[in-house]
């Protein structure tokens, strides 16, 4: 319990600030979204023209600066690179699309479940059922193989835009886009928003904080580290949206949320087995990013990407349900997972029929 | 001792790589890992597998040693 305290208090702290940032501004559930933040920084930029979601969230600058000044601080800066980056890009795209099918990332899906939306319980076991998957090919010897130690400036170029972007917001040039409706209309006061992603990057950088991390390692390893961060962060918000009167228990009405529960287990399904193949969540991905991870920054330019894709495509769930694309899409999503699991899973490989090295070439 | 080089895999590599040769070493290892992350997972699945662990920082790497 004791090696445990310092995760349980930033889980606890990042759930009040997720609730927080709620009373302040941010749509209901979502005082924190890597995914919905991602999206609507990718329509702030004008990669997609959604208008409800255009934004450039300071949360996601935040959390980005916060990791990467605590990770100089501490030593843990470190350039590497080069771990499949590629297949690491196109994942991201992947745990996109299955977040915004679902309407959230797993530290939305914690939050959704704090503000009682019932829905998200159906992500959760999504959620759950994709690590499992994932974990059985890690079992099977999945591995995207070994990063490589870059050159110092690569690893810092990407915080260094996130100083750029944050610019871009302040200065508000024309080509910038601003919600004047939806979601991407409602935000906390830039500052609050911005100190509040800079305390969470911190606690998230110190304490490798993972939602996926969590039930991940209590199945493969019985280890529970993780997943009492996740259970603080629920264990708080929800006692933050009880203090402020915003939980409301049920499945109809709630914030950017849809009913439809295949599609909220599926779009998890998809999130979670990505999350694993990549060896963290998108929360996770986003704090690797910023130590100098650019396999992590990879992904996130995929979840951006994927973003933009899934706004540009008609992907993306709405409160209105799942769209005949967005269905389509997450069919894909799982025969692109199924093969890379499949492929970069050693013990597979080996003793199944076909060979992709020349191992057999005498 | 066998010697595994977990450098440069990210978590959770690092300890599967671990576990896999602790069930053919069940005696001890020495597990070279080169992130901070590494070595705190390790260090941990090893303490929660009954091992004495002994850490010694070399350059930028760790050298974790698990002994029954």
């Amino acid at each position: 319990m004791k090696d445990k305290k310092g995760i349980i208090i930033a889980g606890g702290m990042v759930g009040i600030i997720a609730v927080l940032l709620v009373y302040f501004g941010n749509p209901a559930n979502m005082g924190f979204c890597i995914a919905c933040f991602l999206r609507d920084t990718a329509g702030g930029l004008g990669l997609h023209r959604a208008d409800v979601v255009q934004y450039i969230r300071p949360e996601i600058i935040g959390l980005v600066l916060g990791a990467f000044l605590f990770a100089l601080k501490n030593k843990e800066f470190k350039s590497r690179g080069g771990s499949s980056p590629f297949t690491r890009f196109v994942l991201g795209i992947v745990m996109m699309i299955g977040a915004l099918i679902f309407l959230g990332c797993p530290l939305r899906m914690i939050l959704r479940i704090a503000g009682g939306d019932l829905n998200a319980l159906l992500g959760l076991a999504g959620f759950v059922s994709g690590i499992y998957v994932g974990v059985l090919f890690l079992n099977k010897g999945f591995s995207l193989k070994r990063s490589y130690n870059i050159s110092k400036i690569e690893g810092y170029i990407f915080p260094a835009l996130n100083v750029g972007v944050l610019l871009l917001l302040l200065l508000a040039p024309a080509f910038i886009f601003f919600s004047e409706k939806g979601p991407g209309s409602m935000h906390a006061p830039l500052w609050l928003s911005l100190a509040g992603g800079l305390i969470v990057g911190a606690l998230a950088q110190k304490t490798r904080m993972c939602t996926a991390g969590g039930t991940r390692d209590l199945i493969l390893f019985k280890d529970t580290y993780l997943l009492s961060g996740f259970i603080a962060i629920l264990v708080f918000a929800l006692l933050g949206n009880l203090a402020f009167g915003f939980f409301k228990i049920g499945f109809a009405d709630q914030p950017v949320a849809h009913t439809d529960g295949l599609w909220n287990f599926l779009g998890m399904v998809l999130v979670g087995w990505a999350a694993v193949l990549l060896g963290g969540c998108p929360l996770r991905q986003l704090i690797l990013s910023a130590e100098g991870n650019t396999d992590s920054v990879i992904t996130v330019m995929g979840l951006l990407v994927g973003a933009a894709l899934a706004h540009n495509f008609g992907l993306a769930s709405s409160a209105a349900g799942v769209t005949s694309n967005g269905k389509i899409a997450a069919l894909i999503c799982f025969v692109f997972l199924g093969l890379v699991s499949y492929l970069n899973s050693e013990d597979l490989v080996k003793k199944g029929s076909i060979s992709l090295t020349k191992a057999n070439a005498k | 001792m066998k010697r595994i080089d977990t450098s440069g895999m990210s978590c959770p590599q690092p300890v599967l790589m671990t576990k896999k040769a602790l069930e053919e070493n069940p005696e001890g290892l020495d597990i070279i890992v080169d992130n901070k992350t590494a070595r705190g997972n390790v260090d941990r699945f090893l303490k929660n597998a009954g091992y004495k662990v002994t850490i010694r920082e070399q350059d930028d790497t760790y050298l974790i040693e698990a002994r029954k």
